[in-house]
């Protein structure tokens, strides 16, 4: 059965070295569509590299990210976009001076099939497109709880609150594989478990696969079925969260010797 | 929803439509007079084409977030190519009197081809140049704008002090598409007509994906391609859309003169034409703003007007007065003072819009209330 | 071949030059990341200064050029007062790009203020003997005493920077305050105070590139500082801007490209050809010939 199933992100040996430093090396990853995956390791040992790896900001020095099977090598990071990997930022980049609404909408601008002429001209099909994606984008704001802020500037919500636009953002990209960077981070107890329900909508909702940076341990320990544990760059230990709590290398990754 | 904007859009027209109307009847009464014909119709056509010019540079400098600093360059493009096409029209006896209607149609090809060429350059400029951010964005636009300005002065028939020089000797009133100042009066719808076309185009194009996208690449470029946009393409389609409108702003002035020079146009000059005099009317409407721009525009060109010709500068005292010998000291503060004060410019990124004026002046009112308010309450607490 | 060696001297002097203005270009735009459009500007102040100090000198029975002194003085005057008037309340609310806005409008301000001053006026200014006449010949080729000078300067000028960024305190405090203002802050380095000295330090220099451009073209306009100031901009940035070696390398590179242009193709193309090169080393290396490429974090 297991067998059968094809893994909708995966790479092989992907490494990257900056100079002569080996910031990732021999990272492999298999996430399977629906699953919740979790990334974890201790400052600085290349999560967000592995982040930048997987939407193309980087290219690779070795190994592959596949989407379906298909390679990546080479694309630019909308390509990667386009092909179904979508993100939030560890440090929250929205667009600040443009309002809740469109920061959702900007991320539909690859599915908008109208050209120069039909937006001069306002002919009806840029109509029906525009009204399509204001229902869409819509749509995601109500499920991240942001309807009633669609036409503020984003660089007004709270801090919680942008962390959701970001995700609601990414998600109207329509993509198969959400990577989320510490999603969580400053975020009280509270904002916390609003965020693990949106996320547990979001994936049931749209059947998609996540991969999840996390600091907060019991956040990636309640809610990933698999976790993979990265130290200087290379993978210590995966497995399901009893067997990697239970690891000694991650017990001493995390404590010091 | 739709039918709101689509109202909006009906309004606009109408009442741009009704303004136009009113502005040939005003023309065929008055035109004839010494004033009208000498002063008021000739500093309409220079508001036009500063109007088209500050709003095509606000895209790209506003909207975009890309400071360009050789956006007069593809002005001077567009200058050339619709004066040179149109002498060449001439020379080819496609049309002798400017009341031809063989004049309108070369003349509408002129200002056409004035901008598909200066697109079509910035396009190839663009591909390269726009790899670049910031400070090296700025130094190279510069660089390629004082190229174009040095090869059109290299150009056997364009010539070294204006086109009059060159093989095509030739003067624009006489043999091209320059008007005299009977003929603005009489042409004056022209310059209307192609300015509204040209903001109105320019303002779709902000309202739509477009403008989305490009704003996108302004507040966070890496956000905005982990968005799925792709933000080369959008910003060299953007460069060459601002560089269209900017060649046209270029027809339209070469329209207004009996001959060109490229000195006019050069990154370094005192004149009102430099790539400076266009980033301050962009910063002073407003970053993001075409009605900024168009406001500014406006402003710039009559406090130009004014410092030069204005009756009210001899009453003033000597030392006063001998400053605006000297206008670009004066827009030079007037730019500082505006970023120091007010950096967002007079409009920040508000639009104009006939259908919500009033909701628009109500709301601004009741911000400022609520802002007394707060101040009143903190001082009663302090 | 005589041509050619001519040329290459031409060349050299004229990037020499270049090299000096560049210095100041690149010591500011290291500090606070601002192409310091008023750089070129703050020559022409130099060189009214020392126009009007040199009949002083003289009188005295000094060397012209002594009159250097009072025109670094006055520089770095102008040059701390343009950061404490206009940069420093920009930076601190604006963006990148208003304050690059702001140092062009501060260009045009001092050419057009210069220009509104009765005593300076439009007009162009000759003015006297800065350097003895003459030189020694190189087989063939005449090497003026003043392309010598001009050449030593700059190489020492360079030198001592490098080795004041390097080797002192102050200088390792400007580097700090390039790296990381926050970090600089915490460790108990006054960042502003900082900048206002390299603004000092960057615009003196402008004082003694005004002097070895009057030694070659006596003649003083309120524009002079634009174009030059401009090509000096663009060694600074073919070089790698923000790279002390690399303002030098530039500025010789770019006068060689000039002066060759000027002697073998045209001299009115000489602008053009001048830019192209900096087009080209841009868009293979963007970060200059000696720079480093760095991207943003993500």
């Amino acid at each position: 059965m297991a067998e059968e199933r094809v893994p909708v992100l995966e790479t092989r040996k992907l490494g990257i070295s900056f100079g002569g430093l080996k910031a990732v090396t021999d990272f492999n990853i298999q996430i399977f569509p629906g699953e919740l995956v979790g990334l974890i390791g201790p400052n600085g040992a290349g999560k967000t590299t592995v982040f930048n790896l997987l939407t193309g900001v980087y290219a690779p020095t070795e190994g592959t990210v596949l989407l379906n099977g298909k390679p990546l090598n080479g694309k630019k990071t909308y390509q990667f976009v386009e092909a179904g990997i979508a993100r939030t930022f560890q440090n929250i980049r929205l667009f600040k001076e443009m309002s809740v609404i469109e920061n959702v909408k900007v991320a539909c601008t690859k599915d908008l099939h109208y050209g120069l002429f039909s937006a001069s001209l306002r002919t009806p099909k840029f109509w029906k497109t525009e009204k399509e994606l204001t229902e869409k984008a819509m749509s995601l704001l109500e499920i991240c709880n942001l309807a009633d802020v669609a036409e503020l500037p984003a660089a007004s919500l709270p801090y919680g609150r942008q962390r959701k636009l970001e995700i609601a953002r990414a998600l109207a990209t329509d993509m198969k594989v959400l990577l989320l960077d510490e999603p969580a981070a400053g975020m009280n107890p509270t904002e916390t478990a609003e965020l693990l329900t949106c996320i547990n909508t979001i994936r049931d909702r749209f059947g998609i696969a996540i991969l999840l940076i996390e600091h907060d341990m019991s956040l990636v320990m309640n809610v990933c079925e698999r976790i993979q544990v990265l130290d200087y760059g290379q993978t210590i230990a995966a497995g399901s969260p009893a067997e990697v709590a239970a690891n000694p290398s991650v017990i001493a990754a995390y404590l010091g010797e | 929803m739709k039918s709101k904007t689509s109202r909006g859009y009906l309004l606009n027209t109408v009442v741009v439509v009704v303004l136009f109307i009113g502005f040939q009847i005003l023309t065929s009464l008055k035109g004839s007079e010494g004033s009208f014909k000498l002063v008021i119709v000739p500093s309409i056509w220079q508001c036009c084409y500063l109007m088209v010019l500050a709003a095509s540079l606000n895209l790209v400098l506003g909207f975009m977030g890309q400071l360009s600093l050789g956006h007069c360059g593809f002005m001077a493009i567009g200058a050339y190519t619709a004066a040179l096409l149109s002498l060449a029209c001439e020379r080819a006896g496609l049309f002798e009197n400017k009341s031809d209607l063989s004049f309108l149609l070369v003349l509408i090809a002129s200002v056409l081809a004035a901008g598909i060429l200066a697109a079509l350059l910035s396009f190839l400029i663009g591909i390269p140049a726009l790899r670049l951010k910031g400070d090296y964005l700025a130094i190279i636009t510069l660089g390629f704008g004082m190229i174009i300005i040095n090869i059109i002065n290299n150009l056997p028939f364009c010539g070294q002090d204006g086109l009059a020089q060159g093989s095509a000797a030739a003067s624009l009133y006489k043999n091209g598409l320059g008007f005299g100042s009977k003929a603005k009066v009489q042409f004056l719808w022209f310059a209307l007509v192609v300015t509204i076309l040209s903001l109105t185009l320019m303002f779709m194009f902000v309202r739509s994906k477009y403008g989305r996208a490009i704003r996108a690449i302004r507040d966070d470029e890496i956000a905005a391609s982990a968005s799925g946009v792709n933000t080369s393409y959008y910003k060299v389609l953007t460069f060459a859309y601002s560089a269209f409108f900017a060649g046209v702003a270029g027809a339209l002035y070469s329209c207004t003169n009996a001959t060109l020079s490229t000195s006019s146009f050069a990154f370094t000059n005192g004149g009102i034409l430099n790539s400076t005099f266009v980033v301050v009317m962009v910063v002073l409407g407003g970053m993001g703003s075409l009605t900024g721009s168009v406001v500014a525009a406006t402003i710039m060109f009559f406090v130009n007007y004014q410092i030069k010709n204005g009756a009210w500068v001899e009453h003033l005292p000597a030392s006063v007065s001998g400053v605006f010998e000297y206008p670009m000291l004066v827009y030079a503060l007037v730019l500082i003072i505006v970023i120091l004060f007010r950096p967002k410019g007079i409009f920040g990124s508000y639009e104009f819009s006939l259908q919500n004026l009033i909701p628009d002046i109500r709301r601004a009112r009741e911000r400022r209330k609520a802002a007394k308010a707060e101040r009143k309450e903190a001082q009663a607490h302090g | 071949m005589n041509t050619f060696f001519q040329t290459l001297i031409v060349g050299l002097r004229l990037g020499s030059i270049y090299a000096l203005v560049a210095l100041g270009y690149t010591m500011v735009y290291g500090i606070i990341r601002l192409i310091n459009f008023a750089h070129g500007d703050f020559i022409m102040v130099g060189g009214y200064t020392m126009i009007f100090v040199m009949p002083l000198m003289l009188r005295l029975g000094l060397p012209a050029w002594l009159g250097v002194l009072a025109a670094i003085v006055v520089c770095a005057l102008v040059g701390m007062g343009t950061e404490l008037i206009a940069y420093r309340p920009v930076r601190r609310k604006g963006t990148n790009m208003t304050a690059l806005i702001t140092a062009i409008a501060m260009s045009l301000f001092l050419e057009n203020l210069a220009q509104a001053i009765p005593a300076i006026g439009p007009n162009p200014k000759v003015s006297s003997q800065i350097f003895g006449n003459g030189g020694f010949k190189l087989g063939t080729v005449t090497m003026e005493y003043t392309t010598v000078i001009t050449l030593v300067i700059s190489g020492i000028v360079m030198l001592v920077l490098y080795a004041f960024t390097q080797r002192t305190r102050l200088g390792r405090a400007m580097r700090c305050v390039s790296e990381d203002k926050a970090a600089a802050t915490l460790m108990g380095i006054n960042v502003n105070s900082t900048i206002l000295l390299t603004f000092g330090i960057g615009s003196g220099l402008a004082a003694i590139a005004a002097l070895m451009y009057m030694a070659q073209y006596p003649k003083v306009y309120t524009t002079m500082g634009a174009l030059l100031g401009l090509k000096a901009f663009v060694s600074a940035v073919l070089g790698g801007i923000g790279i002390i070696p690399g303002a030098m390398l530039g500025g010789i590179v770019i006068g060689l490209v000039e002066s060759f242009t000027t002697s073998y193709i045209s001299s009115s193309m000489a602008d053009t050809f001048v830019f192209l090169i900096l087009i080209v080393v841009l868009i293979i290396k963007p970060a200059g010939i000696l720079g480093k490429n760095v991207g943003e974090k993500v």
